[in-house]
């Protein structure tokens, strides 16, 4: 299992720097001078040109990338154009509000989508079922950032029950002093937290009960589960302890494959709710073209996204014992 | 064919969603009933009415106009990106899967690394670097979309390589090109048009989530993402901008995934168990 871990991990460095060399060449497409774009027209020609060597641009695009890459393995992803920042200081410090937006619309999709995926198949053929699947093919089709609009307009305009805009206290602190005996700090968070996550998590709480319900099925009919049934085992002890434990697995598969389409997802419902994570940074970057910014954003986002399905890959071996990780 | 239609549900109202918009988006000039950048100050923000059947905008333009000329926007460019990827995909994925070794290696490992990025935010950082507009937001789309498609048809092409009919083909002194083109792709074809439906709706939550982000086709002109940006603007005088056009957006997605799901069940029975769909 150790061995196994490590040698994931190792996979993952090739496949960053592969990353990163296609994005590096993306970005060689540039059409303008992002020197130009930053010190506007007024700027003298010796002023660009110093501005340029201190960028590293006046040196051929291959040296560049040598250079970029080098850095990277040093864990250094440049300097943002307009914040003259380092690019790694900038994403860390947005970096624990996007994973706590993330995390807490996994646990949405992940509740609401095995609840309604096991009833459709407990129920399977009836008026339940359709209106579950119904409820699922809507789920699927609806865009996040309407879903996002329509549940503010709800909750927040008509209702005024929520807060519309803006992130709460630090989620993780909050539930530490929740503990001690303050719920004030916790209270608050949930309260920036639920519309957010609600949001992002529907939709894939909607792909998730589809393949639980097919996932239920196929193993329901399974000599096991009857084996069971005929022991005298109830229903709801079958379903938990044997139905779905073995219909799990395609199902944590398809949580870890999902969650680009999360953190996509992410970018959307930040910019609704004004959540101060990685996806408000990346609008911004995007709309003033900041260069190492984008870089250093397009890979944090793609190395979540790996990180996420090396940990699905394990999860799988301790769920199922049958697939060998050697 | 009535009795096909009427045991597939999907395919039928899919068929029947898919068949009125793009009927709507055609005759969109005939069946609007102002100018599309035609404005009234005087009547902004009204609910729906006689004279404006959707309700009109902050500019008094009529929504159910700006819905209809934006469908030949939204589908358009969806129509113009899916071709291009699977025209890219289709091309590279026959290539990995038919020749095999090196070659193979090579294309899947570039395919694995485009699929690590998450594709909204790979568009996203495209569209930067190249600029806004509609032509570089469908190379934009068409970077992240041909993935999935390479992917499909390599692993296809790998199946039907094996098959007799290959090997007779090439021992009878046809050309690799002939063999591609005469004997795999026609193979290939069910699972390419069920993707390439799905991706449709893929494609028309990538536009409009590109455009309500300031990223896709520029305003003025009326796609539907825009004019849900915009509505957000004013949710609490007029909801039923953003609601109108963001049900609009969910209804083209809506009916290409049940067409596609439909399609999967005529085509490939046996599939009907596997999942999959259109969100983002």
């Amino acid at each position: 299992m150790l061995a196994y871990t490590a040698r994931r991990i190792l996979t993952l460095i090739p496949l960053v720097f592969g990353m990163a060399t296609v994005a590096f060449c993306l970005l060689l497409f540039f059409p303008g001078d992002p020197v130009a774009v930053l010190l506007g027209d007024a700027a003298s020609p010796e002023q660009v040109a110093q501005a340029r060597a201190s960028l590293g641009l006046d040196q051929p695009w291959f040296m560049r990338l040598v250079n970029y890459l080098w850095s990277l393995a040093h864990g250094d992803l440049g300097s943002s154009i307009f914040q003259r920042r380092p690019v790694l200081d900038i994403i860390l410090e947005r970096l624990p509000a996007t994973l706590e937006l993330a995390s807490a619309a996994m646990l949405v999709a992940v509740a609401i989508g095995l609840t309604l995926g096991i009833v459709a198949a407990v129920w399977r053929g009836t008026v339940i079922d359709m209106g579950a699947m119904l409820l699922a093919q809507l789920g699927i089709s609806m865009p996040v950032f309407w879903l996002g609009i329509m549940l503010v307009y709800v909750f927040s305009v008509t209702l005024g029950w929520l807060p519309a805009i803006s992130r709460g206290p630090d989620l993780v602190p909050a539930i530490g002093q929740a503990l001690q005996g303050d719920t004030s700090a916790l209270s608050k968070a949930l309260s920036h937290l639920f519309l957010p996550a609600l949001s992002l998590g529907l939709g894939q709480a909607a792909i998730i009960s589809r393949l639980v319900r097919v996932s239920v099925l196929e193993v329901v009919h399974e000599d096991f589960v009857r084996t069971a049934r005929a022991k005298g085992l109830g229903r709801p002890r079958v379903m938990l302890i044997h139905v779905l434990r073995n219909a799990l697995l395609p199902i944590i598969s398809v949580i870890g494959l999902r969650f680009g389409v999360l953190l996509a997802g992410a970018v959307l419902t930040e910019a609704i709710f004004a959540w101060p994570g990685l996806g408000q940074l990346i609008v911004l970057a995007v709309s003033q073209r900041d260069l190492p910014l984008i870089l250093g954003l397009l890979l944090v986002f793609a190395l979540m996204f790996a990180i996420v399905n090396l940990i699905v890959d394990l999860i799988y071996g301790v769920v199922d014992p049958r697939v060998s990780l050697e | 064919m009535l009795n096909t239609l009427l045991r597939n549900p999907s395919l039928l109202i899919g068929g029947v969603i898919v068949l009125t918009l793009g009927v709507i988006a055609i005759l969109a000039p005939a069946l609007a009933t102002h100018g599309v950048e035609q404005m009234d100050m005087a009547n902004r923000l009204q609910g729906p009415s006689a004279a404006h059947w959707l309700g009109t905008d902050n500019f008094g333009r009529d929504l159910w106009t700006r819905l209809a000329y934006g469908a030949q926007l939204s589908l358009g460019v969806s129509a113009l990106a899916v071709s291009l990827s699977v025209l890219l995909g289709t091309t590279i994925g026959l290539v990995a899967g038919y020749f095999g070794g090196w070659v193979d290696m090579v294309l899947m490992r570039i395919t694995d690394i485009f699929l690590g990025f998450p594709a909204l935010i790979l568009a996203m950082a495209v569209v930067a670097v190249i600029g806004p507009g509609t032509p570089n937001l469908v190379a934009a789309m068409v970077l992240v979309f041909w993935t999935e498609y390479a992917r499909v048809i390599r692993a296809t092409t790998l199946s039907l390589r094996s098959r007799a009919y290959v090997d007779a083909a090439l021992t009878g002194g046809a050309s690799h090109l002939k063999i591609l083109f005469r004997e795999i792709l026609p193979n290939a074809q069910g699972p390419i048009i069920v993707l390439a439906t799905l991706g449709f709706g893929t494609a028309i939550i990538t536009e409009s989530a590109l455009s309500f982000l300031g990223f896709g086709v520029r305003p003025p002109a009326p796609t539907w993402g825009g004019t849900l940006a915009y509505g957000t603007r004013f949710l609490s005088q007029s909801p039923w901008l953003s609601f109108a056009s963001g049900l609009t957006i969910m209804l083209a997605c809506l009916g290409f995934n049940l067409l596609g799901d439909g399609l999967r069940d005529m085509l490939d029975p046996r599939s009907r168990l596997r999942d999959g769909g259109a969100t983002a």
